[in-house]
């Protein structure tokens, strides 16, 4: 069994890694550890400072994994640089071949998502397919597309193609017989088995038997699936299926469901007892069934949580400890009080972050001074709302940001320009040319007034050089750069001294849709079309992280308070938390019924809240891993969010042109009087969005995309005006 | 099998390829041709979905030709150009058979780059900022500003306004007369007007120049006369401009030979004519005015010069408001103004003149006040007796009943209880709560006590005077009569004609009587 087991593991990670090369390629969070390593050899200092943090012995076995994966792919002389340079014996990897797939696991086991510990439970399930999925051939890296072929192998073994609606109908018989309690929890089974029963029918060239059972049974299936079945129903020809990427997600990765032992127990006897193979099969191999002690959750509970592309999340996915609290803020001679260490705050060195320059503190000193002049929010005390109105803009407005201290604001337009206002009677200057400045005299007090040139003062300056709309925009904590990114698969960093381009970080190579600064500066996160997040600092023309593990495109990006963490948004309707430090995925929510647009962090960064498409505003508790909330009342997509600044309201904008704001104080503090789903992982909402919501305030044509708190709690939207 | 299928998307049919293949030279088979369709149909669905993520991230609702270009571009396509027109295509129909087609005229590049009317650039991207809700609360301007700033003004709007301002506030006395006149008539600068009123909310920078002050008071003016303009919420802003000039302790005051004693009539008029033709534009305007007229009257610290601009700030505004406001104040305001002009020490000398014109404004406000009383109660029970008193009598009787020219007393006195509660605050005189009209004998012999025989008017109090028997019975009631017997078959001999001069006030002497109600306005001419 041991022996069956390793073979078993590795090929799940054979096949993983195979789709790395190809930063579309769906991959899966089991590759992420190899591809994280993978990068870091080649990127310098700072990730090498990063990376020490990691254990000795666990970075010997993942070095043994990387080298493994890469003497597959015939990289050879890859394999010798690194083993040189991890003074490795050459003979390391021959004689730990063996169990090097074992440590492969270990390794994995490191990141949640994996299921190197519950390998074995999987595989319990799933031997009859073992057969299957084993021989993977190893292709040669460097492929664009993983091979349709070796994807869809498993749909080769096909029943009776007219059966497969009796099958199907058969089930459904029985789950609608069965007990209430189990039949919620078994009908979502309904809609990956419906889905795999049908591109098997088209893969197989039954057009007419597949589009029979589309038209039977896609009417059963719950509406927040619409859309994929939409996309499902246009696909009727097996070389559609080649280069799809819907598709290729239902297969890279298995449709997870919650069930409670109870009833899977009930539907294993039964589909066992009517010898039902066919079904079984598929629930054995693309269904990942995490089952769990305890009563069965009732329909309104899996709702909740389901309506993501691949399922819910495994509970495992959201058990590693994640320390969200604040990082100290550093000593500014002010007599500040010196607070106490967060316990659930990481280590101020868990990621290297800059040192304060002279400016900064000063900045620092500026936002404490503000912050004494705040407002405190509350729910008879809402915060004044200033909407700032982009006017003429047939170019399209895509992005806005504001800076920390709302001096400045920017845009980014759909014809590829970055426009950044002065909002303050200040106008914006560039330095002086080189030779100017060298008739300064550089002793004088006034020498950073005086690099200024006054003749280029103006409220507006224009940023030229993408290639396609601006999807993202952020300003530096310390105002000195502004990021973009764009249709054209790159990243711009600007200096707001010059106004001109420094760097364009290339690495996309898709569609960027979102990028950030971190509240720390120096380091910054994107995403894109190619579906993963890479974490970038600002001196690495590479990525240090990539983040990966998204099953289609990383639509939002957002980092965490203590900018350890990030969160990522994504069309596949999940949203993922991840470890700037090792890589690793270490939250997944789902719940969502469409692509989320807006994420946003408590600033007491144990909260996430998010907003998608589905005009819902979801709110989650990262230390627990739960959803906590949920804020219905928009009636279109939430492009925007934000807390004010001590977190006791939520402000959320609006494609339906309003800005509605939250008693997030409420929503949080409802949630520690009943903290028994911790334990359980499922969470029971009541509906209590009327009682949370404090105000709905309507623009005027104006589709809200940025909110921003200014350091007095001032709410500042932001949009174009649309006649 | 096309055929059958649910119409679930447009499609592309197979005669449809096939056309297109023949066109191109290519002879099909049909199963080639339904394959083909069918692939067709699947890539552009491909292809639609994935230009619809463009749309969501351009944060959009409308899915544009540009969109499905980039979503053809990313899958390695050529892009469709020739689409991408803002307005819609129209689609027509061809009249020779069932053929629909999008029209697509020529252009003729050589006419469009040789063409004089060069298309101007649009208008600059700008950001505006208002305070949409403040605390939460309230929708204070629902982005209303945006449409009016949206219709960004054109290149000869911008001249016209510089050119006008320059003309207004500039040297040349001719070329602001032309301005004005301009500025009075013309239609098309509807889209200036809230520059406009910005330049005259300028009068409090310009408080120590009388001439500037002037001169925007005449814009106001003809501003308020322009009968294409519709001033809207700006009604607000241009009162609260005009209000500045009649009632603060202006710079230029300081100098006292500077006049400012005739800006504070002028604006003191202007505001009644902005009252009496836009007062309807604005809720409880009136009531707001009398506020802060009111306010300053009974605020002993103001200047001399503030009380006088209230005083005939309520003059102007009618007798009513005189009634109002100033008469139940007088006996507080009277002693403080006593105080001054019985003081004859030296240093006192300039307060004291300031004072004599305060007193000689109060005068002339309860001398109207008086006669306008005593016409409206005559008014009804005298009918059309007297020649000379009927014709003007009557005039005024119009003005009075007219619902637009005079205030509604329904509102008023409903938004008089709504902001008592202000009204106290200012640490007014009267409580308008319990305000009470005061018969005229009683008022009367109250201000002949405060004037004497300054009085121009004089009631006589016997029987044979007012007709109407409730002034009688009132009369009857009230104990002390001082003036009433002296004067008393003067005053019944001279009614009709002191009434038949009811109207006249420092300034309107030289106005024609028969112009509409702001008749004053129309004949001062600027400067």
């Amino acid at each position: 069994m041991a022996a069956v087991q390793g073979g078993q593991v590795d090929a799940v990670e054979e096949k993983d890694i195979k789709t790395e090369p190809s930063n579309d390629g769906g991959g899966n969070n089991n590759a992420n550890d190899g591809r994280l390593l993978s990068t870091s050899p080649g990127s310098s200092s700072s990730t090498g400072s990063i990376k020490s943090a990691a254990g000795p012995p666990e970075d010997q076995q993942t070095l043994l994994a990387v080298l493994q994966f890469l003497r597959k792919n015939k990289l050879t002389e890859s394999v010798e640089i690194l083993r040189r340079e991890a003074g490795l014996p050459e003979d390391s990897l021959e004689l730990k071949g063996g169990d090097s797939s074992g440590s492969g696991s270990g390794a994995a086991a490191g990141s949640v998502e994996l299921a190197g510990g519950d390998a074995s439970s999987l595989l319990s399930r799933v031997t009859s397919s073992a057969s299957t999925v084993a021989p993977a051939p190893t292709k040669a890296a460097g492929e664009d597309q993983p091979d349709v072929n070796v994807v869809l192998s498993a749909y080769s073994q096909q029943g009776d193609p007219p059966l497969y609606q009796v099958y199907y109908s058969g089930l459904k018989k029985f789950i609608e017989s069965v007990l209430d309690c189990h039949r919620a929890e078994l009908s979502q089974v309904f809609y990956p088995l419906f889905v795999h029963m049908y591109l098997e029918l088209v893969y197989n060239n039954h057009e007419s038997e597949a589009k029979a059972f589309f038209e039977k049974f896609s009417g059963d299936q719950e509406c927040y699936y619409e859309d994929d079945l939409r996309i499902l129903s246009s696909l009727s020809k097996r070389e559609h299926m080649r280069g799809n990427e819907t598709l290729l997600d239902f297969r890279t990765s298995k449709f997870v469901l919650r069930i409670s032992r109870d009833s899977y127990q009930l539907l294993k006897r039964h589909l066992q007892e009517r010898q039902n193979n066919q079904i079984w099969n598929i629930i054995q191999e693309h269904l990942y069934i995490d089952i769990f002690d305890g009563m069965p959750r009732s329909k309104s509970q899996i709702d909740a949580m389901s309506g993501s592309l691949a399922g819910e999340g495994k509970r495992e996915a959201n058990k590693a400890k994640v320390y969200y609290g604040l990082l100290k803020e550093p000593e500014i001679d002010m007599g500040s009080k010196s607070k106490k260490q967060d316990p659930n705050a990481p280590a101020q060195t868990r990621i290297p972050l800059p040192e304060l320059k002279d400016s900064d503190k000063l900045d620092k000193i500026m936002y404490m001074k503000e912050a004494t002049k705040r407002i405190r929010l509350g729910p008879e005390i809402l915060p004044s709302i200033c909407f700032y109105t982009f006017l003429n803009a047939y170019q399209g407005l895509t992005a806005v940001d504001f800076t920390d201290d709302s001096s400045l604001i920017a845009g980014g337009f759909a014809d590829s320009t970055v426009r950044v206002w002065s909002v303050t009677p200040k106008k914006l200057r560039k330095v002086k040319s080189a030779a100017d400045l060298n008739l300064i005299d550089k002793e004088s007090d006034d020498v950073l007034e005086r690099i200024m040139d006054e003749k280029t003062a103006s409220e507006l300056k224009i940023l030229y050089g993408h290639s396609g709309p601006v999807y993202g925009i952020s300003f530096s904590p310390d105002r000195n750069y502004l990021l973009s990114s764009s249709e054209d698969g790159t990243v711009r960093l600007w200096s707001l001294q010059t106004f001109t381009c420094l760097v364009g970080y290339k690495g996309h190579n898709y569609p960027v849709w979102d990028t950030q600064f971190s509240p720390h500066g120096y380091y910054f996160i994107s995403g894109g079309h190619d579906r993963v997040a890479r974490l970038w600092a600002t001196d690495h023309y590479q990525p240090l992280r990539i983040f990966s593990g998204h099953l289609a495109d990383v639509t939002c990006t957002r980092f965490h308070p203590n900018s350890n963490y990030v969160a990522t948004g994504s069309s596949d309707r999940t949203i993922r938390v991840w470890d700037v430090l090792t890589g690793n995925c270490v939250r997944i929510f789902t719940g969502h019924k469409g692509p989320i647009h807006s994420l946003a962090f408590s600033p007491n960064g144990k909260f996430l809240a998010s907003g998608a498409t589905d005009s819902r505003v979801l709110l989650w508790d990262i230390g627990h891993g739960l959803m906590i909330g949920e804020l219905k009342g928009h009636t279109d997509t939430v492009y925007s969010l934000r807390f004010s600044r001590d977190g006791e309201i939520l402000a959320s904008g609006s494609m339906d042109n309003t800005v509605r704001l939250w008693n997030a104080t409420k929503a949080f503090d409802d949630l520690e009087t009943d903290d028994f789903t911790a334990a359980t992982g499922h969470v029971h909402l009541h509906d209590n969005s009327q009682e949370l919501l404090l105000g709905a305030y309507t623009s005027k044509s104006t589709p809200v995309i940025h909110l921003h708190f200014t350091r007095r709690n001032l709410l500042l939207a932001a949009g174009g005006y649309n006649p | 099998m096309a055929d059958r299928e649910e119409r679930r998307f447009a499609e592309v049919s197979r005669d449809s390829v096939k056309l297109m293949a023949e066109s191109s030279g290519v002879e099909l088979g049909d199963d080639v041709a339904t394959l083909l369709a069918e692939d067709v149909c699947y890539r552009l669905r491909e292809a639609t979905q994935s230009s619809s993520q463009f749309m969501r991230h351009a944060k959009r609702r409308k899915l544009t030709v540009e969109d499905f270009n980039r979503a053809l571009r990313w899958s390695n396509v050529e892009a469709v150009c020739g689409y991408g027109a803002q307005d819609a295509l129209p689609f027509r129909s061809a009249k020779e058979g069932e053929l629909f087609f999008i029209e697509d005229r020529d252009i003729n590049l050589v006419e469009l780059a040789l063409a004089t009317n060069i298309p101007k650039g649009c208008a600059e991207t700008l950001v505006r900022v208002n305070v949409s809700y403040l605390d939460g609360k309230g929708n204070l301007e629902p982005q209303g500003t945006v449409p009016s700033v949206v219709q960004t003004l054109s290149e000869d709007l911008l001249k016209y306004y510089q050119q006008i301002t320059r003309a207004i506030l500039g040297e040349d006395p001719h070329l602001m007369k032309v301005a004005l006149l301009d500025l009075q008539s013309n239609s098309k600068i509807a889209a200036l007007l809230p520059y406009f009123v910005y330049v005259i909310s300028g009068v409090k920078s310009v408080s120590h120049d009388l001439e500037q002050l002037n001169r925007l008071l005449h814009m106001v003016k003809s501003l308020v006369q322009n009968p294409n303009l519709y001033l809207g919420s700006y009604v607000r802003s241009l009162v609260s401009s005009v209000m500045y000039c009649i009632l603060e302790p202006l710079a230029a005051s300081i100098n006292p030979l500077n006049d400012h004693w005739t800006l504070r009539d002028y604006a003191a008029l202007l505001l009644s004519h902005i009252f009496w033709t836009h007062g309807d534009l604005v809720s409880g305007l009136y009531h707001q005015i009398l506020l802060s007229l009111q306010k300053v009257l009974s605020d002993p610290v103001r200047p001399l010069c503030s009380h006088y601009g209230a005083v005939v700030g309520l003059h102007a505004l009618g007798w009513k408001a005189v009634e109002r406001v100033l008469f139940p104040h007088l006996p507080a305001y009277w002693a403080n103004l006593q105080a001054v002009l019985d003081d004859y020490s030296v240093s006192n000398a300039q307060v004291k003149a300031d004072g004599h014109k305060v007193y000689g404004a109060i005068l002339v406000a309860v001398e109207r006040l008086l006669k306008m009383k005593a016409l409206s109660l005559s008014q009804p029970a005298e009918g059309g007796s007297g020649g000379p008193q009927v014709s003007v009598g009557g005039a005024m009787g119009y003005r009075m009943s007219s619902p637009g020219l005079s205030p509604p007393p329904e509102p008023l006195s409903d938004a008089a209880l709504g902001i008592a509660s202000h009204l106290q605050a200012g640490g007014a005189g009267c409580p308008w709560e319990e305000w009470t009209p005061v018969p005229l004998p009683a008022m009367y012999s109250e201000l002949y006590s405060f004037f004497g025989d300054s009085l121009a008017v004089r009631f006589s109090t016997g029987p044979g005077w007012g007709s109407p028997p409730c002034t009688l019975s009132q009369h009857s009631d009230t104990k002390k009569e001082p003036a009433g017997p002296a004067s008393n078959p003067d005053t019944t001999r001279k009614m009709p004609q002191l009434t038949a001069n009811l109207n006249i006030s420092p300034r309107q002497d030289g106005s024609p009587r028969t112009d509409p109600p702001p008749p004053s306005l129309a004949a001062t001419g600027p400067g």
